[in-house]
């Protein structure tokens, strides 16, 4: 789509990420809840939500200090399960490195699991977008998302009820960002991408601090950049 | 029970700072200097194996279930997958993925 401004990407980004708040909205809420029986007040809970903004990351620091760990172990553990957003980081430099240094520092802030998987998806579908279109539909997606991050967070402090566990929505995080790869598989190189992740995620789920994740992860990019190479060599890439 | 309110507010700032430290570091760092085709080749499939390593394990060992293997979850899954690969259509595959979820939790 050529004829998209910064201004149509940016609504096209709302679009794109609104059906997330399946995923954000008990989410948040939740850690609302469990800071507040943690013994958080309100502003804690707050504070954890809108200085960290990372839903895993946040849950683990909060049941680590529940239990007592010291600083350095919450710290360590909490951080290697974001080690991913230095991925994500890294694969968004291609597309809005160029970016002035304000929007970067912005776009970091708000890079979360959706944000990124949305805008990563439409980028490749999108190759011909301006860094300013690709900025604008970043930060269209982060517009639903990130402030029901901080809503829903202090609801669930103020409140203090979850969302019934009959309506099973821990399982709208795994069929959201399913529906979202599903479409980008789309060479073997991405399949097998894939794959191969998924497999060693499973196999190597019993490692600490994350790590089977990121190894699986990065077994993946691995794999991709591999197939890439031999079907560029085969003749059968485009 | 009790969190130390020192302690807690020493985690939740530096977690932040680590937390955006991470997400700064190649967007902010590298910005717009151009990589070696290598290191591109392989950011191109960092969303195809992050994301699925991500969720695979929820897949298999839901939370929800104690970490039991779970056929209405695992199907929809496998609906998602299916409806987002061939339709193109996201919202399709988790409107209908999420569909499948409540008709397999009821009928199973």
């Amino acid at each position: 789509m050529r004829s998209d401004t910064p201004r149509s990407a940016y609504w096209r980004g709302v679009r794109d990420g609104a059906p997330f708040l399946l995923v954000v909205t008990p989410f948040a809420l939740l850690f609302g809840v469990v800071a507040t029986e943690a013994g958080l007040n309100v502003v804690e809970a707050m504070g954890f939500s809108i200085v960290v903004i990372a839903g895993a990351a946040q849950f683990a620091a909060l049941q680590l200090l529940v239990d007592n760990a010291p600083t350095v172990v919450v710290l360590a553990s909490s951080l290697a399960i974001n080690l991913r957003m230095a991925m994500y980081s890294a694969s968004l430099t291609p597309h809005i490195g160029s970016a002035p240094l304000w929007q970067r520092i912005l776009a970091a802030y708000f890079m979360v699991d959706q944000t990124y998987a949305c805008s990563i998806a439409a980028y490749e579908t999108q190759p011909d977008w301006t860094v300013a279109q690709k900025i604008a539909y970043f930060f269209g997606t982060v517009t639903p998302i990130c402030p029901m991050w901080y809503a829903m967070t202090l609801a669930g402090a103020l409140i203090g009820t979850a969302m019934p566990a009959g309506l099973a929505l821990d399982f709208a995080v795994p069929i959201t960002f399913i529906a979202l790869i599903a479409p980008m598989l789309r060479t073997a190189a991405h399949k097998a991408a894939a794959l191969v992740a998924v497999a060693l995620a499973l196999v190597l789920a019993g490692l600490p601090y994350n790590l089977g994740l990121m190894l699986a992860a990065l077994g993946g990019m691995m794999t991709g950049a591999q197939v890439e190479l031999w079907m560029e060599r085969r003749g059968t890439w485009t | 029970m009790d969190i130390d309110t020192t302690q807690l507010w020493t985690v939740i700032i530096l977690l932040g700072l680590g937390s955006f430290g991470l997400r700064f570091v190649f967007l902010g760092l590298i910005g717009d200097r151009p990589m070696p085709p290598w290191v591109l080749r392989h950011l191109r499939y960092t969303a195809v194996a992050v994301l699925p390593a991500l969720v695979a394990p929820m897949v298999v060992w839901p939370a929800a279930t104690g970490g039991a293997m779970d056929a209405p979850r695992l199907i929809a899954a496998l609906v998602t997958l299916g409806v987002g690969y061939f339709t193109r259509n996201v919202l399709a595959a988790i409107g209908l993925g999420a569909g499948s979820l409540y008709l397999f939790l009821y009928l199973l």
